[in-house]
């Protein structure tokens, strides 16, 4: 630019020069400011990369289980006897009859689980004709040998510390030469309630106690949010009432979740004398979480119908009430369920609440009723994030991400509802 | 069970009430509904409410009344021996005798078994009278209903009139909410400190909740100083905080000045992810990935690091609030008039100098607001501050050290064995209502604050 205007005097030329090179650092300030911007939300997301990833990385394997095959005399004595336990130890000792003491017979016997009996139950269950002969049975090996077929646990033979002693890994290599071992898919983690034992431990009670859960909160909180919502929205005066109604809401909708659940405690549990750690009083907890969500929800969605379609409604002769259900509450539904499904979600993931009305208890059981006690998904993976050991980690994440696919179902759910009816007046 | 079985009833009892009233209001006009003051529908359900509702009130009286009532009543006809233990036994005689009764748990003496049988029997026969005047109470008005109906019955205003009862009704849940939550802490609370002075809890720097539960065990005296609780607290959320204002701030602006529409159209709803993901998970995720891995990261360079370090809790709470900051920023920064970036652009500066000189400054309130509203989030969040950060009560700001949280102290002193009344538990109520009051405070203030500021440019 410079060298084109050679007619420019001196002293305006240098503050064109300045200038110019005054400009070239405020464009690379832009840049940088710009760049820094991105590497905000890049760097966030890769968090979220990250979480994901840790989570699927740890979890992934656990959706498999490792079996192992011996040949098990279905002995009469013993199935009458019911003493299915000692038939499996005796099973896996005739597999390897060069086993002699006490420790070395107890370690062998810890190769599989100590739930392995209900396999062979199962086999009598689906076969009564197999008492008496010997068959080959796939029967659920232990964590620790799940982990070690994992990779989890070191199979070096030798390691200080280590969870399988020398003699359990080269049995195992023995075994894995022989075909005998496989991973299979777990059903066990998506069938059974919770267990001690990792590879008995499953998260069907909690699916059920977070089923019940919701369905209670959704119970209480739709009617009482559309309520509220088409009250404050379509019929409440403005005055000093419905103002302080209004704060409270929004109020509410800040409070810790924590806090909640001492409210549950202290009115519901101790008060009102409900059960400890059943759905019922935590759908009502987490019905009172959602509570705010769906009213704000739907008053926004209430918001958004337009004042012609009520001025026609009413100039035909409906009643205020009339416009409100007949017109403007059908338009505005699909807000009111895109609101009420993403609280649920919502719901759904709430932990600490629930941990404050006793949720936490550990419980083998499938609830059969919302009152019986149970776990929700949310609390199963704090339980397990809390155990020792290692087969417990790939199971949390395994649950974690049971959690996150029932999530992202519910969250697609309300997207697509959204795209379905989305309405622009 | 019998219980759903008698609410089925009752609702085939209110159709079939919608369905004879709607029936009986078109007999009485011969077929001519335009001669009805309401629309034939509306005396259906006119009936079927006056069915309905006085029947699923007496229910609703026995689910709230039968506990009470069915204890008064087995304790009254237990034996005299028994009536003359003390409360505490008395009710632990009481809590066999109905799972005996109601679980079949086996009895442990003839008195108790005698009992259950008592109580099976007499709940069996208030469930049946109860059902019968249920049932009976809805066929009596199902008729009373109907008979009534003449042409001129406004029906539909009464009916307009019950569902608005209702209406207000359910907004009054919310305000009872608050004040069951305020009643219950306050309660609470009052009781702890008449164990434990409010100078002490407020202003202790010692914290050992573990009472002697006998007068001879050793140790645990108790100690509820708050202030370690506090400072913890405070340590924790400033961290989240540092990290997630400045990125949840300037994702903001990239996302609401720079990004192009397809970009923001992906990027936001990945973001808003990151705050649908439970607080459990990313518990876990500090506990199991970014707490070793500072520990490790800290022992390489010198530094001893907790491995229930306040930093990686703090860390990981600042990701999840991330999308929080971002999202309230992103939305006042675009309610910031264009014609102000219009100007500054005029006179020269370049986009980025507009933002930083010009919009930043008018869309400070409205930052303020949503920091302050994050700020209160991550104080009273939970999860990760019980799976990551330890329950040590020091008093540090060194954020490499293990420090302990109130809502982690409430979760700790809640879950578990508790009898209600000794200090521990009582403890956690008065630490709920500090969390209480604090978060409320933090969000009325910024409430008005971002209030104040969408008034300015609306």
């Amino acid at each position: 630019m410079t060298d084109t205007s050679t007619a420019v005097p001196a002293a305006t030329r240098q503050s064109i020069d300045t200038a110019a090179a005054h400009l070239k650092r405020r464009y690379r300030a832009e840049r940088r400011f710009k760049a820094v911007g991105l590497g905000a939300i890049l760097l966030a997301m890769g968090f979220l990369v990250l979480l994901l990833w840790t989570i699927i990385s740890n979890g992934a394997s656990a959706f498999m289980q490792t079996y192992i095959r011996v040949d098990v005399t279905f002995d009469a004595a013993a199935i009458d006897g019911d003493d299915l336990p000692g038939l499996v130890k005796s099973s896996i000792q005739q597999r390897f009859p060069a086993v002699e003491s006490r420790s070395e017979k107890r370690e062998l016997a810890g190769l599989l689980s100590s739930g392995a009996d209900l396999d062979i139950r199962r086999a009598l269950a689906a076969d009564p004709s197999v008492k008496g002969t010997t068959q080959p049975l796939w029967m659920v090996a232990s964590d620790d040998v799940d982990m070690a077929m994992k990779g989890y646990v070191s199979r070096q033979p030798g390691l200080a510390g280590n969870r399988l002693t020398d003699r359990q890994i080269a049995w195992l290599a023995e075994l894995e030469a022989a075909g005998a071992v496989k991973k299979r898919f777990n059903t066990i983690l998506l069938s059974s309630g919770d267990s001690r034992e990792p590879e008995l431990a499953g998260l069907w009670g909690a699916v059920v106690g977070s089923v019940f859960s919701l369905a209670i909160t959704l119970l209480v909180s739709f009617p009482l949010g559309v309520a509220t919502a088409v009250y404050l929205e379509e019929f409440a005066p403005k005055n000093r009432w419905t103002a302080l109604i209004e704060v409270n809401i929004n109020n509410l909708a800040a409070v810790p979740s924590v806090v909640f659940g001492l409210l549950g405690l202290a009115i519901f549990l101790n008060f009102l004398g409900m059960p400890r750690s059943a759905p019922l009083v935590g759908g009502l907890v987490l019905a009172l979480i959602c509570l705010p969500t769906i009213i704000i929800a739907g008053r926004a969605a209430l918001k958004a119908v337009p004042p012609s379609i009520r001025e026609a409604a009413l100039g035909l002769g409906a009643s205020k009430q009339q416009v409100v259900t007949d017109h403007v509450l059908p338009l505005a539904m699909p807000g009111i369920m895109t609101g009420t499904i993403l609280g649920m979600a919502h719901a759904l993931g709430e932990t600490a609440p629930l941990l404050m009305i006793g949720m936490v208890a550990f419980i083998v059981d499938i609830p059969a009723t919302p009152l019986d006690p149970s776990a929700v998904l949310p609390v199963q993976v704090y339980l397990w994030a809390d155990s020792p050991e290692r087969a417990f980690v790939e199971r949390t994440s395994a649950a974690i991400l049971v959690l996150l696919v029932f999530l992202g179902a519910m969250n697609l759910a309300a997207i697509m509802l959204r795209k379905k009816f989305e309405r622009r007046w | 069970m019998t219980l759903f079985i008698l609410t089925v009833v009752l609702l085939a009892l209110t159709v079939l009430g919608y369905r004879l009233g709607r029936g009986r209001a078109l007999a009485v006009v011969e077929g001519h509904p335009r001669q009805l003051h309401s629309l034939p529908s509306y005396h259906g359900y006119w009936v079927a409410l006056w069915c309905g509702l006085p029947a699923l009130a007496v229910i609703s009286a026995w689910l709230a009344f039968e506990p009470a009532l069915l204890h008064a009543l087995v304790l009254a006809a237990l034996p005299a021996e028994l009536q003359a233990l003390s409360d505490e036994r008395l009710a632990l005689v009481y809590n066999e005798v109905r799972n005996v009764a109601r679980h079949g748990h086996p009895a442990s003496s003839a008195a108790v078994a005698e009992a259950a049988r008592h109580y099976a029997s007499l709940r069996q026969i208030l469930f049946i009278s109860v059902a019968t005047g249920a049932l009976a109470l809805a066929v009596a008005g199902l008729a009373h209903a109907r008979a009534r109906i003449t042409v001129s019955l406004r029906t539909r205003n009464r009916v307009e009139t019950i569902i608005r009862v209702f209406l207000i009704a359910a907004s009054l849940v919310a305000i009872l909410t608050t004040v069951g939550i305020v009643l219950s802490l306050l309660f609470e609370s009052i009781r702890f400190f008449q164990a434990v002075s409010i100078w002490e809890f407020l202003f202790g720097t010692s914290w050992s909740p573990q009472m002697a539960i006998r007068s001879d065990q050793v140790g645990s005296s108790g100690a509820f100083g708050a202030v370690p609780l506090f400072a913890g607290t405070l340590l924790i959320a400033g961290i989240a905080m540092i990290v997630a204002v400045p990125l949840g701030l300037l994702s903001a602006v990239y996302m609401s000045e720079y990004a192009a529409p397809k970009f923001r159209a992906i990027a936001k709803p990945l973001l808003e992810v990151l705050a649908g993901i439970p607080t459990v998970v990313y518990g876990f995720f500090a506990a199991l990935t970014v707490a070793p891995f500072l520990r490790d990261a800290g022992s390489a360079i010198g530094l001893s690091v907790a491995s229930e370090s306040a930093l990686a809790a703090g860390l990981v709470m600042g990701i999840m609030i991330i999308p929080f900051v971002s999202s309230l920023a992103d939305d006042v920064i675009t309610a910031v008039p264009q014609s102000l970036r219009e100007g500054s652009y005029g006179l020269g500066a370049t986009k980025s100098e507009t933002i930083t000189q010009v919009v930043l400054p008018a869309a400070l309130p409205g930052i303020v607001g949503g920091v302050l509203l994050a700020a209160s989030r991550a104080i009273g969040e939970t999860m990760i501050v019980v799976m990551a950060a330890g329950l040590a009560a020091n008093l540090t700001a060194n954020p490499l050290e293990a420090v302990t949280t109130v809502t982690t102290q409430i979760v700790t002193l809640l879950v578990g064995d508790q009898e209600f009344d000794s200090p521990k538990t009582l403890a956690a109520f008065a630490l709920g209502l500090v969390l209480f009051t604090v978060t409320l405070a933090l969000n009325v203030v910024a409430l008005s604050i971002v209030n104040r500021y969408r008034e300015k440019y609306d």
